[in-house]
């Protein structure tokens, strides 16, 4: 059977294979896994289950459940006096992923070009093309601790760029950027009439400063697509519940390609959602007190046993250079896991410029970091 | 510098040299505060929180909740005659409540024999003691914060994005 050219093209996940080989083995430590290590809360879970006893079963509205929207436009409202109408700026989604890809197809003609970070989430650059996008990477490297600049996107500006994917705090790499660091891009956004994808499922996991969404500077709520969900910050992964704020004519656009292609987002996920806001703030600050803690631990730690690792804003994530051991990022990670059974995702995984990077997940128990972080020394000192 | 209570009641086994770490602290500065804490006596003792339900032998013990009446004494209230109960090892917990008793005690003993002779032998018969209410206990769920059960968790997959 022939398949489609644009899924042939597609780039088969590079590190297939190695993903392949943690799976396959026993008693591993890993540190690669993109999700919380903690359970959902229990008041939504147990809410979710009421739901379930009452026969909440049924498809709902396209958008979402109404009282969800209502629940997300006034938790925006009261956190960052961002206003979105439910009616009209909302959307639901079956997760943030769901929410990109409409988001993506909804604003792309065939060929035209959208900026995307390098090295950053796996699944942008794909669906860029997917949705007959052009993709330009813009590099961001150890140097400049993987953030975009004012400078690098404007270098990488040219004739037929309409939108950029923004992502922060970020997945691989953990850095955010601070309103300061953001008014300076927004500038570069407006003056080159750019939409901005900006997904900030990581809002919540912000250690160093208060996250800014960029939808809040001037100018920028008419042009910026909001992503978010609860997937990271109320450990809902499972769930699969996301959602897009933005101006109406997006909203609804991506509106009519997610009835056709979703329907509505799974009404367990959104059940369990609405209580999710409405009460369960302490828990994703306990969370976040706990993250916060290992975050301080790892980066210690790596750098003590001889990996460079930059202290990042937010999410799970470390970034720490493997440079000086000369080897590349998959045979590190490759090694790493057959030699001392720690499994952590090589940098290339996201885009070239993680070459020379491993992502490490801190959404593990302390137990395991401290195991995991004592074999890695013993790697570093066997190789050395 | 309270949040190393925090870390250490999660795992009494979590190292200065560990905490100093997580709160980006040097390691003197937090041996020294957790001093402090044992010297206060915020930190009473480090101890394993266990589930002897699964030992199943001579080990297993029998637990009961006592609600006691007492009549408090002029000039020491309630603490004295407190005193007089909780000083016996078999008194597990002992607390002051407000409502229809006064205190309510946690009594382990070897089984029930061994428990009810305390209740009748030595509490009831102390001077203060009005009366006293045993309830046994037959199952423990969770405790302090902990959950009993071995909880089989759902595993993440090993690896994603």
């Amino acid at each position: 059977m022939k398949i489609s050219k644009l899924v042939e093209k597609m780039k088969p996940s590079g590190i297939r294979e190695f993903f392949d080989l943690v799976i396959g083995m026993k008693d591993v430590i890993s540190l690669g896994v993109g999700e919380p290590d903690f359970v959902t809360p229990w008041n939504i879970c147990e809410s979710a289950m009421f739901s379930l006893e009452k026969g909440y079963t049924s498809y709902t509205s396209n958008k979402g459940l109404y009282e969800l929207r209502l629940a997300i436009s006034r938790y925006l409202k009261n956190k960052f006096s961002l206003s979105y109408n439910p009616d009209r700026n909302i959307l639901v989604t079956t997760g943030v992923s769901e929410a990109v890809d409409l988001a993506l197809r909804a604003i792309l003609n065939r060929g035209d070009k959208i900026l995307i970070p390098d090295p950053s989430y796996v699944s942008y650059d794909p669906i860029s093309e997917l949705a007959g996008g052009k993709v330009i990477l813009v590099k961001t490297s150890g140097s400049d601790n993987f953030k975009l600049t004012p400078g690098s996107v404007k270098k990488n500006i040219s004739k037929g760029v309409k939108a950029i994917i923004l992502n922060y705090p970020a997945n691989p790499t953990g850095v955010s950027y601070s309103r300061k660091e953001l008014l300076a891009l927004s500038k570069i956004f407006i003056d080159n009439d750019l939409i901005v994808i900006s997904d900030e499922i990581y809002d919540e996991l912000t250690y160093d400063f208060p996250h800014t969404p960029l939808a809040t500077l001037p100018g920028m709520k008419q042009r910026t697509i909001y992503l978010n969900g609860f997937s990271k910050a109320f450990a809902m992964t499972g769930w699969r519940v996301g959602y897009a704020c933005g101006p109406e004519e997006i909203i609804s656009a991506m509106t009519k390609i997610h009835q056709y292609t979703m329907l509505c987002a799974p009404i367990m996920g959104q059940l369990g959602a609405i209580e999710a806001l409405r009460g369960s703030s302490g828990a994703v600050l306990e969370m976040k007190r706990e993250y916060k803690r290992r975050r301080e631990f790892i980066v210690s730690k790596l750098n003590e046993i001889g990996l460079y690792c930059a202290m990042p804003e937010g999410t799970f994530y470390v970034f720490p250079s493997i440079k000086n051991t000369g080897m590349r990022s998959v045979e590190f990670a490759k090694s790493l896991l057959q030699k001392e059974k720690v499994a952590v995702v090589p940098g290339t995984a996201f885009g070239s410029q993680g070459e020379g990077h491993i992502r490490i997940a801190y959404a593990s128990s302390m137990e395991n970091l401290k195991e995991a972080t004592e074999r890695m020394g013993h790697f570093l000192k066997s190789n050395a | 510098m309270k949040e190393i209570l925090e870390i250490l009641e999660k795992d009494a086994r979590t190292t200065p040299e560990e905490i100093a770490k997580m709160l980006r602290k040097n390691t003197g500065a937090i041996k020294k505060a957790i001093k402090k804490y044992e010297k206060e006596g915020v930190i009473v003792k480090y101890k394993t929180v266990l589930n002897t339900d699964i030992l199943k032998d001579d080990a297993q013990k029998v637990r009961a909740l006592i609600e006691v009446r007492v009549a408090p004494q002029r000039g020491h209230g309630f603490d004295r005659i407190a005193e007089r109960i909780y000083r016996f090892p078999e008194v597990v917990s002992c607390y002051l409540l407000s409502g229809s008793y006064d205190l309510l005690l946690v009594v382990e003993g070897r089984d029930i024999q061994e428990v009810s002779s305390f209740v009748s032998g030595r509490l009831a018969t102390i001077d203060n003691v009005n009366s006293t209410v045993t309830h046994f206990i037959l199952k423990r769920y969770k405790a302090d914060g902990d959950i009993l059960k071995r909880i089989e968790r759902n595993n993440r997959i090993a690896i994603s994005f």
